[in-house]
């Protein structure tokens, strides 16, 4: 009985002994942010680009979403595996059930044991997956982000599904002319410290700053937080504050839907017009009664299917990512490389009655 | 669960109901995690390209370093009859406060012991709640599995911080090995804290109180071992090894952020579940604990590599975890029943 409490004491002690040891060391001075950089590994592409190189039959290539089961992603994934059949290669998808910033690891270092030519990446984290993406780099597995970037060094290109200021720009654009640049506009954004929500707004700011806006007032920009009854409730107290409200612009997809079911059950229905981000199929419903005339997206499978061909031009030796150089994608036509190695899809595609029968998604 | 044990009458009623040492050996299910980890590599040898190569396998087990490195004290607290949920949150908030501090302008060198000295804070708040409030230990750490994730948002808030030093980010990486092996830093530790921690549950009479504390408290008590003390002392190495993984894991995956590691601690519970320990105390094995954590591991590694998708993973390893939860039970049901035909058949009526 002794010798146990004599053996837990020490246990204890040694405990208690490392802790103010490891203090002690440290009380020399050490490694601060400032006396040492992140000294990452610059990843080289001394390669030359051979831009008559044709594409190479049989590449491997693999998609690495976010999360699986994401229905967004799904659609840019199947289209960028279709695209891979297209030139011959073969293409999949593989990833984790969750989104957490670590859980994409495993399967980068996978992929690098099965010899994929190409992975593509939507990074939940830029910085965590960035190791085996450098280790993959090494091996000459190519490695394109889309969607959603890692940190510049640890891919060769982003294909950037658009630019934010067209984003911002083009909603202001197309909202100014659906109510004649006339009248009070108001905002509805998702939560207020996203990062890609304001800075669309920013633009949007900038574009109205234009002398043709200046009939045009932004009267509010309200936030509702990516949450359906809440983005629903917001809109109703726009309404109310601003009964002569001519405009709203929501840049989400959750906004836009639940701001259209507002309108659509209210008097302002065909009055108030709504504009912004959404996808087709929850939009339908209400540009088919009316309530919506038009909104935009950028087009998720024109995403994967540029990024399956940018990763294919890659494998073949067409391009090395450096900025200026083209390559052909398939069907989308001719792509060029800007700065940091993007690659930006394009402007965002409108739908509206005429073309939303032929999207599904 | 005896209401008034005398001091007299409390020792060692378990001798009884031993089987032979062979069929023990036989039955026990960490030697069968044992057998069937040795079985899934050979496997992956066998049919997956690129299994075996010391590449892989450094990552496959690095991979798990965190989760391994966690599963020892926890080992330590399931047999003892307690169990940490908090584990992974004191991983995160480790993690959130390495990367604030490092904002901060800290050392490096200063922001390690800091962090090891604020999982051993949680761990002495857990072990008060239990000890001294005598809460039970699942209520309290879902309590401090909050609190320490939301204190690791505070700390850090939703930002990522991810310029750590390459000379200490080299230590914790897939791709950097010990000269000469297939190991890497995290996963030597990991072997090194394994032999201490065994030494300590199998060999000492530290490990022989945390089995009677288990096994039935009160008598460990009425036995003289200080059951409180113990008690708390686990839950102190639990939190100084799981803000310690936290350090490691915001150098491997170089980005701290408050939401790392979450969801780990059902990782860490399963791998030790799997491994034989027994969920009410008192029985188990280390050797059975680092068996399941590398069954998980390894498994992991070879479904992925053979693209088998994420959910048919999930199934496995719960299928694997009822398996072990009701193997051993099946098993002494049946020798139990065996003994008991055997023991009527013969009846000599004696006392």
């Amino acid at each position: 009985m002794m010798l146990r409490n004599a053996a837990g004491r020490r246990a204890v002690a040694t405990a208690a002994t490392a802790v103010s040891l490891a203090l002690a060391l440290t009380a020399c001075s050490g490694t601060t942010k400032d006396s040492e950089g992140s000294g990452g590994a610059k990843a080289a592409s001394s390669a030359k680009a051979d831009p008559d190189a044709p594409l190479k039959k049989g590449l491997k290539i693999a998609f690495l979403p976010k999360q699986i089961n994401n229905p967004y992603e799904k659609i840019v994934d199947e289209a960028g595996i279709d695209a891979a059949k297209e030139y011959g290669g073969t293409g999949k998808e593989v990833g984790p059930s969750d989104a957490n910033a670590s859980s994409q690891v495993s399967y980068i270092n996978t992929l690098i044991q099965q010899r994929q030519d190409a992975i593509l990446v939507a990074a939940n984290d830029p910085n965590a997956v960035c190791g085996p993406l450098k280790q993959a780099m090494k091996k000459d597995i190519k490695v394109v982000a889309y969607d959603s970037d890692t940190a510049k060094d640890c891919r060769q290109l982003f294909i950037n599904q658009a630019s934010s200021e067209e984003i911002g720009r083009s909603l202001v654009q197309h909202l100014g002319k659906q109510i004649g640049y006339k009248g009070k506009v108001a905002i509805l954004s998702a939560t207020q410290n996203a990062t890609n929500q304001n800075t669309w707004i920013e633009f949007m700011k900038e574009e109205l700053k234009l002398p043709e806006y200046k009939g045009m007032e932004l009267v509010k920009v309200a936030y509702g937080d990516d949450a359906d009854q809440k983005s629903f409730q917001q809109t109703q107290g726009l309404m109310q504050a601003y009964p002569d409200l001519k405009g709203i612009i929501s840049p989400t997809t959750v906004g836009i839907a639940a701001a259209a079911r507002y309108l659509s059950d209210s008097s302002y229905k065909g009055e108030v017009v709504l504009n912004g981000l959404g996808t087709p199929n929850q939009m339908r419903k209400y540009v088919k009664d009316g309530t919506v005339e038009q909104f935009s997206l950028w087009n998720p499978e024109e995403l994967g299917y540029l990024g399956s061909y940018a990763a294919a031009s890659l494998a073949s030796g067409q391009i090395t990512g450096a900025e200026g150089e083209k390559f052909k994608a398939g069907k989308l036509g001719e792509y060029t490389i800007g700065k940091d190695g993007e690659v930006i899809l394009g402007e965002p595609t409108v739908f509206d009655s005429e073309n939303i029968d032929t999207f599904d998604f | 669960m005896t209401t008034a044990p005398d001091t007299k009458t409390a020792p060692t009623p378990r001798a009884a109901a031993r089987p032979s040492p062979v069929r023990a050996l036989a039955l026990r299910w960490d030697t069968a995690v044992g057998a069937l980890l040795v079985a899934v590599l050979v496997v992956g040898l066998g049919t997956t390209e690129g299994f075996g190569s010391g590449e892989n396998l450094a990552f496959a087990f690095n991979d798990i370093a965190e989760v391994a490195l966690i599963a020892l004290p926890m080992t330590l607290l399931v047999v003892a009859g307690q169990v940490d949920l908090s584990v992974a949150s004191m991983l995160g908030l480790g993690s959130a406060l390495t990367g604030a501090l490092w904002e901060a302008g800290w050392a490096f060198e200063t922001i390690v012991p800091a962090v090891l000295l604020v999982g051993v804070a949680g761990g002495l708040l857990n072990g008060w709640l239990v000890t001294k409030v005598g809460l039970p230990s699942l209520a309290v750490t879902i309590g401090t599995l909050a609190l320490y994730r939301g204190l690791a948002s505070v700390a850090l808030g939703s930002d990522a911080v991810t310029d750590f030093p390459q000379v200490y980010a080299d230590w914790a990486v897939d791709t950097t090995t010990v000269p000469g092996t297939f190991l890497t830093y995290p996963v030597l530790l990991f072997i090194v804290l394994a032999a201490i921690t065994a030494v300590v549950l199998h060999a000492t009479g530290l490990g022989r109180s945390l089995f009677a504390i288990g096994a039935q408290e009160e008598a460990a008590y009425f036995a003289g071992i200080r059951v409180k003390r113990i008690k708390l002392l686990l839950f102190v190495v639990t939190g100084l090894f799981s803000a310690f993984a936290g350090v490691v894991f915001t150098l491997r995956y170089g980005s701290a952020r408050a939401d790392n590691g979450l969801g780990f601690e059902m990782l860490v519970i399963a791998s030790v579940l799997l491994g034989g320990i027994d969920f009410d105390g008192g029985k188990g094995t280390l050797f059975g604990a680092v068996a399941g954590v590398l069954l998980i591991g390894v498994l992991k590694n070879l479904l992925t590599l053979n693209d088998i998708a994420n959910e048919v993973q999930v199934i496995v390893t719960g299928l694997l975890l009822v398996a072990s939860v009701l193997t051993p039970r099946v098993i002494a049901t049946v020798v139990a029943r065996r003994h008991r035909r055997t023991a009527r058949t013969p009846a000599p009526p004696s006392s």
